[in-house]
């Protein structure tokens, strides 16, 4: 049995990533060029990494779902992106960013990781900047910053509401011109669907090209999955509806642990659930809490026009509850709070499921214009999705899934419990506990892509300078082409009579209501139950027309969806296996008088990191002790 | 509402291909664009027929993965919204819709309504990037940048790359998307340095690829989703020629 070793540096905190660094095993530059490295995905931190390896010599080989990598869903992020720069002078430090990372993680996260990926921040920061991205100036023409939730200091670089895009194509040119220089080959429109293992180490994939519909056999002498988050699994949620966790299931079901798999973050501001046909919640950025405030009325039989509801008879519920923070508390606090008030029966809008999000005093104060520079694209964009005008009208907001704090477990070199392959950004499990703060999920793309995995990927490569290029006809590379062909195979014969589609609807609406913003026993059980249902079902009843040899957007659906039933379940076991309550891991049975989240440290304090056993067995729990050695664990507090 | 759907149909880029029409009669006003064809193609799958290709993904304006020629307009007819954007409440009941995918030499059309559009990043390997090596950035406030150049860089940098631009131009010229480029990166002290090289190249490989010129026809920013400006089209030509009259060795 693989025994977990998280792999943490000895010594002080602050100085366990220069050390490591420092003893790091480095490879030559003219061996570089001999050695292969796959990274799937391109968002922030496929690109960087890929983009910074290339530099270094290493042959580059990057596959994308979408037709070009300025398309991985990172172009969606809107707010921003933390550095600990201090550039505001509010106090703030390397340390602060940890500590406020660490806490609200919900004391769920690894010290020396979060610690490193603060440490790190400031440099992503002037990469950007030196490759053209537009941050923010002031007039003076140095960077600004705003305030993001959680936090209590001004450390969030960004680009109006569109930072993510801004972020990403940064780091695209980057990837742009290594394939200018030849270091880094691109190949888009491909689904990787297997991870190939020899003797214990990564070495390929095997991919389905998505226009010819041809299995193809990539060899590499490691994989890097940049892969992002599964909140897609909600069938309704912030993310691209491509978005999936295809290569990431793949990569659990060859011997790779998942860690933390049920915490996801539920993002407090999104555009409520508007009517059946929905595909999609357009995300508002938590940016907008620094100017708006969130209200209901405060008589449930209240029907006026918001309008038309006077200061007193308003319930500014997050300034009531959290007057240190106000409506800037961190997501998982924010998002509950909306659910117990609409619970409670004072929810607004049609279905009574949205809360009033309202800029008139902002306006008033600051006047429309400053309001449009801060936000105005993303008051356009409300007003074109519901045809209501937020400089007129308060906005109307729900939480929405979002971002998935669990993925891939990884050591402190980032690398998976298979050898070789590693797993960055959003699709491991490292740095954010059990709810991730605003802006750092960018930083943490960054970082890990720029100034991180070049480093450990090297000190893992060196090991591998005697080993020739691997051949795409070993066995293994033909057992795994089998299972993808197989797996295609089975799909195409059920020939049932429902939409892949229809399925994932069901198994969103499940997850969402037992597995998602609050969970207890009954339920989840219920839930795990439901889906095994409905997965069966799927296999008897599913249609997918046309071939596999020919672009085929049904098949693809199918492929996502058939994972994602496993990956429910394991969400829901883990949901069941941590019967207290942190961060957006809200379990009704623990919490306390005043209903927040009650963490139980004394049982609780580790990472669960699932081994798959196979297709009908129950998941191996291994448990990697979280130790704090700088912080205090306290009741997380924002009162 | 009831619609009639006119959609060009074409199994894949060699084979020719067809408008098939299509009647809709349970169209909701709240729905989005995507979102009907959502359900027209749920209707097909359960026939058994093949649903119609397209492509989305990030469905909020921002991916730029989405890109239906409609009514004869790139993204419908709602200005400065991609088609993801595009609301069934700004058609009529009763109303006939025409969709096609980008029609352009350099967009090579996939399947249905998809198309090839990797074109435009062979424009940006040629030079869209600033060259700087992971680390050796300086510390960001070192080098201070007016208001008013980074706010217009960034106006610039907002391109999604759809490709409306080209689709709409009568040429297939790709000088919006191209400008944009240059311009985000000629407007900050940091792109300086290979403006010359960048705007030689980047020219040189757009009309290598077989796109068009511009013939100031507007067209291209009338239908951008994200109000791309046409002064970068000037700015570019201007860092053209200056490229070309200083003396810089062509490239």
């Amino acid at each position: 049995m693989t025994k977990l070793d998280s792999k943490i540096p000895q010594g002080p905190l602050a100085e366990k990533w220069t050390h490591y660094k420092e003893h790091a095993r480095l490879v030559n530059p003219a061996n570089r060029k001999k050695l292969d490295i796959i990274v799937v995905g391109t968002g922030i931190a496929g690109s960087s990494a890929a983009a910074t390896l290339g530099e270094m010599g290493y042959n580059v080989k990057v596959f994308c779902y979408q037709d070009m990598p300025r398309r991985a869903h990172s172009v969606a992020a809107q707010g921003g992106i933390n550095a600990a720069k201090n550039y505001k002078n509010d106090g703030d430090s390397v340390f602060r960013l940890f500590y406020d990372m660490i806490k609200g993680g919900d004391y769920r996260s690894r010290e020396a990781n979060v610690y490193r990926a603060a440490e790190v921040s400031n440099a992503s920061i002037d990469q950007l900047v030196a490759q053209g991205v537009p941050f923010a100036r002031e007039y003076g023409g140095t960077l600004a910053n705003r305030s993001f939730g959680g936090v209590q200091v001004s450390r969030t670089f960004y680009a109006q509401g569109q930072t993510g895009q801004q972020v990403l194509l940064g780091c695209y040119s980057g990837l742009c011109r290594q394939v200018d220089l030849g270091t880094v080959t691109m190949y888009p429109r491909r689904d990787v669907l297997d991870i190939v293992v020899i003797d214990g180490k990564a070495r390929g994939v095997v991919a389905r090209n998505l226009v010819t519909g041809v299995i193809e056999r990539h060899a590499a002498h490691a994989v890097v999955l940049a892969t992002g988050g599964y909140g897609t699994i909600y069938y309704l949620s912030t993310l691209a509806v491509n978005s999936n966790a295809t290569a990431a299931w793949a990569a659990y079901k060859r011997g790779a642990f998942f860690g933390n798999p049920s915490f996801v973050q539920i993002h407090p501001t999104s555009l409520p659930v508007l009517n059946e046909y929905q595909s999609k919640l357009t995300l508002m950025s938590e940016s907008l809490r620094n100017d708006g405030r969130i209200w209901v009325p405060k008589d449930k039989e209240d029907k006026r026009h918001p309008n038309h509801i006077p200061e007193e008879d308003r319930d500014y519920y997050l300034e009531r509850r959290y007057p240190a923070y106000g409506n800037l508390v961190p997501r998982d606090v924010g998002s509950r709070a909306a659910k117990e008030r609409c619970d409670a029966g004072y929810g607004v809008g049609p279905t009574g499921l949205s809360v009033y999000l309202d800029f008139k005093d902002a306006i008033q104060k600051q006047g429309k214009k400053a309001i449009a520079a801060k936000y105005g694209n993303l008051f356009e964009l409300y007003h074109r999705v519901t045809g209501s005008d937020p400089y007129e009208e308060p906005m109307r907001i729900y939480p929405a899934g979002h971002y998935t704090m669990g993925g891939l477990w990884v050591d402190y070199g980032l690398m998976t419990t298979i050898n070789g392959l590693f797993a960055i950004g959003e699709s491991n499990f490292s740095d954010h506990g059990a709810n991730r703060l605003g802006a750092s999920s960018l930083m943490q793309c960054a970082g890990d892509g720029y100034f991180i995995l070049p480093y450990t990927l090297s000190d893992y490569l060196a090991a591998e300078i005697r080993t020739p290029h691997i051949a795409t006809d070993d066995k293994a590379f033909e057992e795994a082409e089998k299972n993808v062909t197989g797996r295609i195979d089975k799909l195409m014969k059920v020939n049932g009579r429902k939409t892949a589609l229809s399925f994932h609807k069901r198994l969103g609406n499940i997850m969402w209501n037992h597995c998602g913003m609050a969970r207890n026993e009954e339920g989840l059980k219920k839930a795990y139950d439901m889906v095994e249902e409905l997965e069966k079902e799927f296999w008897k009843d599913v249609r997918i027309p046309g071939t596999p040899n020919e672009l085929n957007q049904e098949l693809e659906k199918a492929i996502r969806i058939a994972d994602f039933f496993g990956l429910a379940k394991l969400m829901i076991t883990d949901a069941l296996d941590r019967k207290e309550s942190c961060g957006a891991h809200f379990r009704e049975e623990s919490q306390t008088g005043s209903g927040e989240a009650q963490r139980i440290d004394s049982t609780y304090s580790y990472v669960a990191a699932w081994e798959y056993t196979d297709e009908a067995g129950t998941p191996v729990l291994h448990k990697e002790p979280l130790v704090f050695e700088n912080v205090e664990l306290k009741e997380r507090s924002y009162k | 509402m009831k619609l009639r759907l006119k959609i060009w149909r074409q199994p894949n880029a060699t084979e020719k291909g067809k408008f098939a029409t299509y009647d809709m009669d349970n169209v909701s006003p709240e729905m989005s664009f995507l979102e009907m064809l959502d359900s027209l193609n749920g209707t097909l799958v359960e026939k058994g027929e093949m649903p119609v290709a397209f492509e989305h993904d990030c469905r909020e304006g921002i991916c730029g993965s989405c890109g239906l020629y409609i009514n004869g307009h790139p993204h419908g007819p709602q200005k400065l919204a991609t088609t993801c954007h595009l609301y069934m409440r700004v058609f009529r009941d009763g109303q006939t819709i025409v969709v096609e995918p980008w029609r352009a030499r350099p967009f090579p059309v996939i399947r249905d309504l998809i198309v090839d559009r990797t074109s435009l990043e062979k424009i940006l390997v040629a030079g869209g990037y600033i060259s700087v090596d992971t680390g050796q950035a300086a510390e960001s406030n070192t080098t201070k940048i007016q208001k008013e150049n980074a706010d217009e860089s960034y106006d610039s940098a907002v391109c999604i790359g759809c490709g409306a631009c080209v689709a709409a131009c009568k040429n297939a010229s790709a000088m919006l998307f191209v400008s944009a480029k240059v311009s985000q990166f000629a407007l900050l002290p940091q792109g300086k340095v290979e403006a010359k090289r960048r705007v030689q190249r980047m020219v040189a490989r757009m009309d290598e690829l077989g796109f068009g010129n511009c013939t100031n026809s507007y067209a291209c920013e009338a239908e951008c989703p994200k109000g791309i400006k046409i002064t970068n089209i000037a700015r570019m030509n201007r860092e053209f020629w200056k490229a070309k009259v200083c003396g810089q060795k062509t490239v």
